[in-house]
């Protein structure tokens, strides 16, 4: 495989790479950049985050588990191009130095490339930006102060380029690249032993943990009509391209789902966001992404292809049981179809660390309350209810008893007591090392009550609760 | 004046634009070779069969070693010689290195590292306390007890009293750089070894064993660490013998660096400990007299477990004067990693104990936890009267202890009154979230307990053009500490920090030096670099005395300029001049810690130069439904003495006190029944993220000079920060009191579920 990109401003061609190899290993080692850290090798420490922009979007992303396809046609900026071309700081980088922000050192190159990228983009949620970046020195405080400092400083000159300069890029179509999804479905009838990649925030692990040969891998990143969000001619539903990536879909969720917006900001990080696609999420068939209890309890529809051919199904019916999914040979997740409005879905995720961790359990609940008191929701007969979680079994799952002790109920705490038996009805979970069964349990009915007291409008957000 | 200043970190822009080169980043010459270990995936047992053709078969491997390949020492320890770089036909924990693959590249031997067949016959591990008492499975044969007092009888006259029991989770140090090192073979059999360690010496030390050579032989470089907090103290020892054996079978450079997985598999964590506890104290929740049990698992080495443990016990009175203390001590060898230092040292252990047992009498009194803690503290006013509450439990007088006019004025400046009603009043009102408030004071001995270490040389030269340049005995992890020393250096000749350059720790500089650890850097290091200052300062001064006719009294240094008498000259006409005539501008510098003694069989002694001091109020909110946790304000006051650098003192203490709060809260190392760590990388292992911080932190420093004639009487602020996390710790038991019932007698780290359990206590409880 051949490959263009841009590294640092510059155009460079690699002819016949090694697929498996990642950008920071090539970085490192071969290009003997070494301001780009590994850390943790698994895209958790942001130590190796470098900014990756194509002709519209500049992100955030961990060069660990970035492969070098994923580069193709687009450009690279390293912690050795934040700085100008005769060494000018970056205004994040004066900051930096001015507020203290680094002591070891180790992590500060990630630190900076997260930052410039933020500043490029304008975000001034700085602990949302920096969640992927661990730092086991400063405590973030001086960080956090460099960060708010330097945002309203003008952005530099060369940290504009890379957009319009990887528009104009010529990079030659590759085969295990294809450019559209009809490509797509064609190459991977072709070959269906082949692994697809979207993001590569969960084969990259395969590779750099598993240590897994991965001999025939297929790259999705340059299939853009996978990337599109579609709203139907009634504007009642979204169709969400399955190679959508979870940064858009924060900017979907935002507008449509506040309460899935507040999940999808706490999925990985900006760097793990901007690379993993909605797909991936999904087909990957994990008991534990967060994506498919949000869309389970949406009422979701996935559209799968094989070749020509194409079909739908609900997504629970897609998860049949731990690692195995309703998806044959050659066939991929082509599209999610989504109801563009849900206001009694709420999304509740437990995890030991609030950012950038891996869920204990993620309850999604979306009842329809029918003729309520209290904001419409207290006191009234449940109609409706679709509660699914991730992270109670083997696959993301509903909780059908759950549900129907509720149906036709009142909703009140007294119902909410009688349906508590019903969790063990409807999950055996594990205990692992992110939660013992016993709390997944306890704690989902914990989640049913904070549903309630959510609806009713109490204040049941620790972010809520000010010093 | 260059001390005081709050200057950057003298790498500062290195770091920001990745320039600043870890032992993973210097270029290397060609044919370098790769290391990687393979590791036992049983916790304990003998190796039966050792199958070693497949890794030698795999792609790009160049060698692979095992014991018997091994030319001399097989032991990488500090002190014990009880952990072998390789297993000898044993095996003890799980992540316990076999064999030493060599290969072209470091994913070569990462790869190959795990074809090996290996079969054991595995025995039953001792991982738990219980097991290891059950099996007697004890460092130094045995518990170690010391006592003050009579607390049987204080005890049984006490009229009230409290009884209980925390466990206490260890901690990966999670330094973002692994471990690393890199050998070099010279021409002539030496080596010099370029190593990410906080102990060069003992670096030498060990690949100097396990070659054969006299130390001499071995160099060992260390430029900066991509962090450390205790965990390169003694576990880089492994990669840099490995590298030199390695070097010396192959004839090429070797270099070695963990993936973090391996890492946190292999090196050693923080100890966890169980302490129980007995306290009688009076109506007004003063304090009798304690008896205390310390619990805790060392691993499968001994490493540094028995010092760790010896300060838990130290710290167990932290800030309290405690008439009548026992505290017995449990050192229990397990089939685990080998448990290390870690920032703290045992101190917040031992802390966290006492800052317990205080809590405890609060919530058994209904008494206000600061008055109880204002109440028991040592107290400098008695001393000399019939009464007199300065002495801790190891017989060591205060001469000075800060705690009582520092928790007043944070509880003042942080609003601890109003701010208390503020949440009992949320407290009465919300059913879903609660909030907690705590003020905990540490109060942390600053000195090695083992005397000898307390020692540090220094060398510095100044060159004919005014130039100076310096090294010492510590060494860089981050903390600022070349920083500290250059600014010191600048201080004494009068001369700017741009004329200063220190470069990398090296042990043919400066030799014999101790580890880098117990906070200790800048106030052994910087008393050696002043000392060899003024060697440089005097030569300088009788030189230009003689030129000039001038007193060595009329001579003055500051700013660049040298001032003899009447007459001005630039520190570099200054230099030019001593060199013209002959006078030797380089010297070396020492410093010992004086007034030391230390016993600690019997427990006695004055093993501590001085005490370093700290307050923080944190306010921590809890969901009662879920267990999850927030902490929405952090107020600190910390006793750094002169700070020599203010702005790097507040950085250690930012990020000690998250570094202790992420210890307490959301850091847990889970080991399943085989003996297998479980939470082996950051995907699940938790250490806290920008949005962990306190929504509001608020950090000063105290203003008044280290009563010990310490370094322009600054002290060290390394480790006492980090035990101000256990206000977070006790602002969220606080929270959980706040459900009702008994006292919480919440365990660490208090993970969500295990708060969530702690409320579910409460609710049981009914009281």
């Amino acid at each position: 495989m051949d490959i263009t990109f841009l590294l640092n401003g510059e155009s460079v061609e690699l002819r016949g790479i090694d697929p498996m190899m990642t950008a920071l290993d090539w970085l490192r080692e071969t290009r003997r950049l070494t301001g780009t850290k590994e850390g943790c090798n698994e895209g958790d420490c942001g130590a190796c985050t470098v900014m990756l922009s194509c002709a519209t979007t500049s992100q955030a992303v961990n060069a660990c588990i970035l492969l070098l396809p994923q580069l193709h046609g687009r450009a690279l900026r390293t912690i050795e191009g934040i700085s100008g071309p005769d060494g000018q700081l970056h205004p994040v980088q004066q900051a930096m130095i001015t507020h203290h922000g680094s002591q070891c050192g180790f992590c500060t190159p990630g630190f900076v490339a997260s930052m410039a990228v933020a500043h490029l983009n304008g975000e001034t949620d700085h602990e949302t930006a920096l969640a992927g970046n661990l730092c086991r020195c400063t405590g973030y405080a001086p960080i956090l102060r460099a960060a708010r400092d330097s945002q309203n400083l003008p952005v530099p000159a060369w940290m504009h380029t890379d957009q319009q300069a990887a528009a104009a890029l010529a990079c030659p179509p590759q085969a295990w690249l294809p450019e559209s999804s009809d490509a797509l479905a064609a190459l991977y009838m072709q070959h269906p032993d082949a692994t697809l990649v979207g993001g590569a925030t969960d084969v990259g692990l395969w590779i750099t943990k598993q240590m897994r040969a991965l001999p025939k891998m297929i790259f999705l990143h340059r299939a853009r009509d996978l990337q599109t969000i579609t709203p139907s001619d009634d504007g009642a539903t979204l169709r969400i391209g399955a190679g959508v990536s979870m940064a858009q879909m924060l900017q979907m969720a935002a507008r449509h789902h506040p309460s899935y917006a507040a999940l999808i900001r706490r999925y990985g990080s900006a760097q793990v966001r901007a690379a993993a696609t909605l797909g991936g999420n999904i087909a990957n068939g994990s008991p534990i992404g967060d994506n498919p209890p949000a869309l389970i309890a949406l009422g979701a529809t996935l559209h799968l292809r094989r070749g020509d051919a194409r079909r739908t199904l609900p997504a629970e019916a897609f998860f049949l049981d731990y690692g195995k999914q309703d998806r044959q040979a050659g066939e991929f997740i082509e599209a999610i179809t989504l109801p563009s409005a849900a206001p009694n879905l709420r999304c509740y995720k437990l995890s030991k660390r609030f950012d950038q961790d891996i869920s204990a359990l993620c309850g999604c609940f979306n009842l329809h309350i029918e003729g309520g008191t209290e904001g419409g929701t207290k006191g009234g007969i449940v109609r409706a209810a679709r509660i699914a979680f991730g992270g109670m079994a083997g696959i993301p799952k509903r909780a059908h008893h759950v549900e129907q002790a509720l149906l036709g109920q009142t909703w009140d705490l007294d119902t909410l007591a009688r349906a508590q038996h019903a969790w063990a009805d409807d999950f055996t979970p594990l205990s692992d090392m992110r939660a013992s069964a016993a709390y997944r349990l306890d704690s989902a009915h914990g989640l049913l009550l904070r549903y309630f007291h959510d609806l009713a409008g109490q204040a049941t957000h620790l972010h809520e609760v000010m010093p | 004046m260059s001390t005081g200043k709050p200057l950057p970190h003298d790498s500062a822009r290195l770091h920001v634009t990745g320039q600043a080169r870890y032992v993973d980043d210097i270029p290397v010459p060609a044919g370098t070779l790769h290391l990687a270990f393979g590791l036992s995936s049983v916790a304990r047992g003998a190796i039966t069969a050792l199958d070693l053709a497949p890794v030698r078969a795999a792609p790009d491997v160049v060698a692979v070693l095992c014991a018997a390949d091994l030319p001399h020492a097989n032991d990488v320890s500090p002190a014990a010689h009880d952990e072998p770089l390789l297993a000898t036909g044993q095996v003890h924990y799980i992540g316990q290195p076999i064999f030493l693959v060599v290969a072209r590249s470091h994913r070569a031997a990462q790869r190959a590292a795990r074809l090996a067949q290996i079969s054991y016959a595995p025995e039953t591990p001792i991982l738990s306390i219980e097991q290891a008492l059950a099996a007697q499975s004890y460092f130094e044969g045995g518990p170690i007890t010391w006592a003050m007092g009579d607390v049987d009888t204080a005890l049984a006259q006490a009229p009230h009293h409290v009884a209980g029991q925390i466990e206490i989770g260890g901690q990966e140090h999670f330094y973002l750089e692994g471990q690393a090192a890199l050998a070099l073979p010279g021409d002539d059999g030496a080596t010099h070894v370029i190593s990410s360690t906080q102990h060069p010496t003992e670096v030498q030390h060990k690949v100097a064993e396990a070659l054969g050579l006299p130390m001499h032989m071995v160099r060992v470089e260390t430029r900066r660490m991509g962090g450390a907090f205790g965990g390169k103290e003694s576990q880089g020892n492994a990669l840099a013998v490995a590298c030199a054996v390695a070097a010396r079978a192959t004839g090429q450079p070797c270099k070695m660096r963990y993936d973090r997985d391996d890492d946190m598999m292999i090196t050693g964590k923080r100890h966890d400990f169980r302490i129980t506890y007995r306290a009688g104290f009076d109506g007004q929740g003063r304090l009798l007299a304690v008896d205390f049990t310390h619990y805790t698992r060392g691993g499968w080495a001994q490493d540094l477990t028995l010092p760790v443990a010896d300060r838990a016990m130290l710290h167990a009175d932290n800030a309290y004067f405690i008439p009548n203390m026992r505290i017995e001590s449990h050192r229990l060898r397990t089939n685990t990693q080998s448990a290390t230092a870690f920032r703290g040292f045992g101190g917040p252990q031992g802390v966290l104990g006492i800052e317990r047992v205080i809590d405890h009498i609060a919530h058994h009194l209904g008494q206000d936890p600061l008055q109880i803690r204002l109440r028991n503290f040592y107290d400098m006013a008695s001393k000399g009267s019939a009464n007199p509450r300065i002495c801790t439990h190891y017989g060591m007088e205060l001469r000075d202890f800060a705690l009582p006019d520092m928790a007043r004025q944070l509880a003042d400046s942080a609003h601890y009154a109003s701010r208390r009603a503020a949440v009992a009043e949320w407290n009465r009102d919300n059913a879903l979230i609660k909030r907690g408030l705590a003020l905990t004071p540490v109060k942390f001995g600053i000195s090695f307990t083992l005397t000898h270490l307390n020692q540090a040389g220094a060398l510095v030269h100044i060159y004919q053009d005014g130039s100076v340049h310096l090294n010492h005995g510590g060494t860089e992890m981050g903390q600022g500490l070349n920083q500290k020393v250059a600014q010191v250096a600048a201080h004494a000749l009068g001369v700017g920090l741009g004329d200063i350059r220190i470069t990398a720790t090296d042990t043919d500089k400066v030799p014999n030096t101790s580890a880098t650890a117990a906070s200790s850097g800048s106030d052994l290091n910087g008393m050696a670099v002043a000392q060899a200052c003024a060697t440089l300062r005097q030569r300088l001064s009788a030189h230009l005395a003689a030129r000039f006719g001038v007193a060595e009294t009329e001579i003055s240094f500051s700013d660049g300029q040298v001032q003899a008498g009447q007459t001005t000259l630039s520190f570099a006409q200054a230099a030019a001049s001593a060199y013209m005539a002959r006078v030797s501008l380089s010297a070396t510098g020492f410093y010992k810690t004086p007034d030391i003694t230390w016993n600690r069989q019997t427990g006695r002694g004055q093993p501590f130069f001085y005490f370093a001091h700290g307050v923080a109020l944190t306010e921590a909110a809890i969901d009662v439904l879920t267990g999850e946790t927030r902490l929405l304000r952090t107020d600190i006051l910390h006793d750094a003495g002169n700070s020599l650098n203010p702005a790097l003192d507040i950085g250690q203490v930012e990020g000690g006190f998250v570094q202790g709060a992420g210890w307490l809260t959301m850091e847990e190392l889970v080991w399943d029944d085989t003996g297998r760590l479980r939470t082996h990388a950051p995907s699940t292992y938790k250490i806290p993220a920008a949005s962990d911080t306190p929504a509001q932190f608020n950090v000063a420093l105290w203003p008044q000079p280290n009563g010990a004639q310490t370094i322009h009487r600054s002290k060290a602020v390394g480790e006492p920060p980090f035990m101000l996390g256990i206000s977070a710790f006790l602002a969220i038991s606080d929270a959980i009191a706040a459900c009702g019932g008994a006292y919480p007698a919440l365990d660490a780290p208090a993970t969500p579920e295990t708060i969530r359990n702690a409320v579910k206590a409460q609710a049981t409880d009914g009281g």
